[in-house]
């Protein structure tokens, strides 16, 4: 970085401007070459891009297999934001209110899966579900998928409750309604974009899990996973179809979820999640 | 302030969850890590220290944790250098764009790990699209092979992965550095240049350790990127876990070196924020 001791400010500025250009252009890349080739006659590879086409497309809206495991990962994300809320938001109370022993072990142990490697938190399910004698199946991937998960949802809710104003509540507790009345009508729908956006950021990174799947897979196959069996076989424009469609549908969630956030009047989460996980 | 039972069912449920789910899967990794195989290639639950013996005389396995935490390191490195000047340039420059660039950085995390580790492949492959790029524009004769199936292929595709992991908490860090420290510097007489090391760069450290550790932690932990595009070569210790507990059918070993691994994770988490919080109480 010895353009910002060297230089002048304006020519460090220079420099800023165009290594952002290229990094950007490094982040894009690969996605651009992705949705072009969804729409190359001959199959991905091969320069420059020829023969347009809608093809894969067709064959990908044929494919019953694919649209099997769209519908199974809908499902494993689903549940996996119901048990991830159920489970984090009771917990980001805890952490934020109550005083129990093994408190500071507990936020770690929580928090642990944001920061694993998939392939631990896998491998141990795994032995568990072995040692237990259940069968691996889709409900091994909810759980899997549900635990792993109420790190984002504790980590979203908390950052909630730490900007909540305590004397509403106070008032709602003054004036003699009971700690479940004043969870219900006081801090819930204080708590609600966060609850939305902790699901729609849950929900997003379920549907794309893979290393914990991976390893919790049964017979059904979420989608992740039917992609990774066909990588394994090689490579196919359908892919590249179905993952533009999919990137096309996270675009519109993320776009949804900062919306919700800017209304809540803060930009960096994602960062709060990490800084919160260290 | 609180009821018991208000108490009770706000730590209950979760606490229970995550001994069964989380911890109890942790502990029960340890276990597995003594047993053994029996010649029947069932699992023997009797106690040794064999797999850990293993792990230490058998070369392959150190090697390649070796090369993996070689592999991280160059990850880390190269998200550094990609994410610092990129925060840096959002939080001082950008002014007005600030929220859009923001935006764009996060956008590519939420397209699948999976669909971008394949993207690089199409792109690194012989007859993939860098090669038929270099080969129309005649630049090369013949599709250059060192580029898929390779560390190389690997360190840049984790880059790519992890480069906005690392940008995020870096950009926090600028971000809550207060603006009047910078003007009073450069008040005082300080060129733009001593202002950022004297000034701004201090007070990121704890956003660069952050993003270090996690661009490191997770890559060190990969398994899918070097399938898809290492090769022979490019083989990572998560690999050899996979083939332990899949094809090779060795749980115990699998599970010994997956532990070890969570140590690893463990202590360098642990050491990362006594390093950050070291840092700011100096």
């Amino acid at each position: 970085m010895d353009f910002l001791m060297s230089a002048g400010a304006l020519r460090s500025s220079r420099w800023l401007t165009l290594h952002a250009i290229l990094v950007f252009a490094f982040l894009y890349l690969p996605i651009a070459v992705l949705i072009v080739y969804s729409f190359n006659g001959p199959g991905v590879g091969g320069f420059p891009p020829r023969d347009l086409t809608l093809d894969w497309y067709r064959t990908l809206f044929a494919d019953g297999a694919i649209w099997e495991s769209v519908g199974n990962s809908l499902l494993v994300a689903a549940c996996a934001v119901a048990i991830a809320l159920g489970l984090g938001i009771p917990a980001a109370l805890a952490l934020d209110r109550a005083q129990f022993p093994g408190k500071a072990v507990f936020r770690r142990l929580v928090l642990l899966p944001l920061i694993l490697p998939g392939i631990i938190t896998g491998l141990s399910l795994l032995m568990l579900f072995n040692e237990g004698h259940i069968k691996l199946s889709l409900l091994t991937i909810v759980l899997g998928h549900g635990t792993a998960l109420i790190s984002v949802a504790t980590t979203e809710v908390f950052a909630g409750l730490q900007k909540l104003d305590r004397a509403q509540e106070e008032a709602s507790l003054d004036l003699g309604a009971n700690y479940w009345q004043t969870f219900l009508r006081i801090t819930l729908p204080n708590l609600k974009l966060s609850i939305i956006g902790a699901a729609l950021l849950i929900f997003t990174l379920s549907m794309d899990e893979i290393a914990v799947s991976f390893f919790l897979i049964g017979r059904n196959n979420t989608l992740p996973l039917e992609i990774w069996g066909r990588l394994r076989r090689g490579i196919t424009p359908e892919i590249n179809a179905i993952s533009t469609i999919i990137f096309v549908f996270s675009l519109t969630a993320i776009t949804l979820w900062y919306r919700l956030r800017k209304a809540e009047g803060t930009t960096e989460v994602a960062a709060e999640l990490i800084d919160t996980a260290g | 302030m609180f009821t018991r039972a208000y108490r009770t069912v706000i730590t209950m449920p979760p606490l229970l969850w995550v001994s069964l789910f989380l911890l109890a899967p942790y502990l029960l990794m340890f276990c597995y890590s003594f047993w053994s195989l029996s010649a029947s290639q069932t699992i023997v639950h009797s106690w040794s220290l064999e797999n850990y013996r293993q792990l230490l005389s058998v070369e392959v396995y150190w090697q390649t944790l070796l090369r993996s935490m070689w592999i991280a390191a160059r990850v880390m490195l190269f998200s550094l250098l990609l994410g610092y000047p990129l925060a840096y340039f959002l939080s001082f420059r950008a002014a007005a764009r600030k929220d859009l660039f923001y935006q764009l950085v996060i956008i590519p995390l939420w397209v699948s790990y999976l669909v971008r580790a394949y993207a690089w492949k199409t792109i690194l492959g012989s007859d993939g699209v860098l090669n038929t790029l270099l080969q129309y524009a005649h630049l090369t004769s013949h599709p250059l092979d060192f580029l898929l199936y390779s560390p190389f292929a690997v360190v840049l595709t984790l880059t790519h992965i992890y480069t906005p992991f690392t940008f995020l908490p870096i950009y926090a860090s600028l971000e809550h550095i207060p603006r009047n420290l910078v003007e009073a510097s450069h008040d005082l007489g300080a060129s733009p240049a001593q202002t950022f090391w004297r000034v701004i760069f201090p007070l990121s450290i704890p956003g660069v350790l952050a993003g270090a550790t996690f661009a490191f932690v997770l890559s060190l932990g990969d398994f899918l990127a070097p399938l898809l595009l290492g090769g022979p070569s490019g083989i990572m210790i998560s690999n050899i876990v996979v083939s332990l507990f899949g094809a090779a059918y060795n749980w115990p070993l699998g599970a010994a070196i997956s532990f070890c691994m969570l140590v690893l994770v463990v202590s360098l988490l642990f050491f990362s924020e006594r390093l950050e919080k070291k840092w700011i109480f100096s």
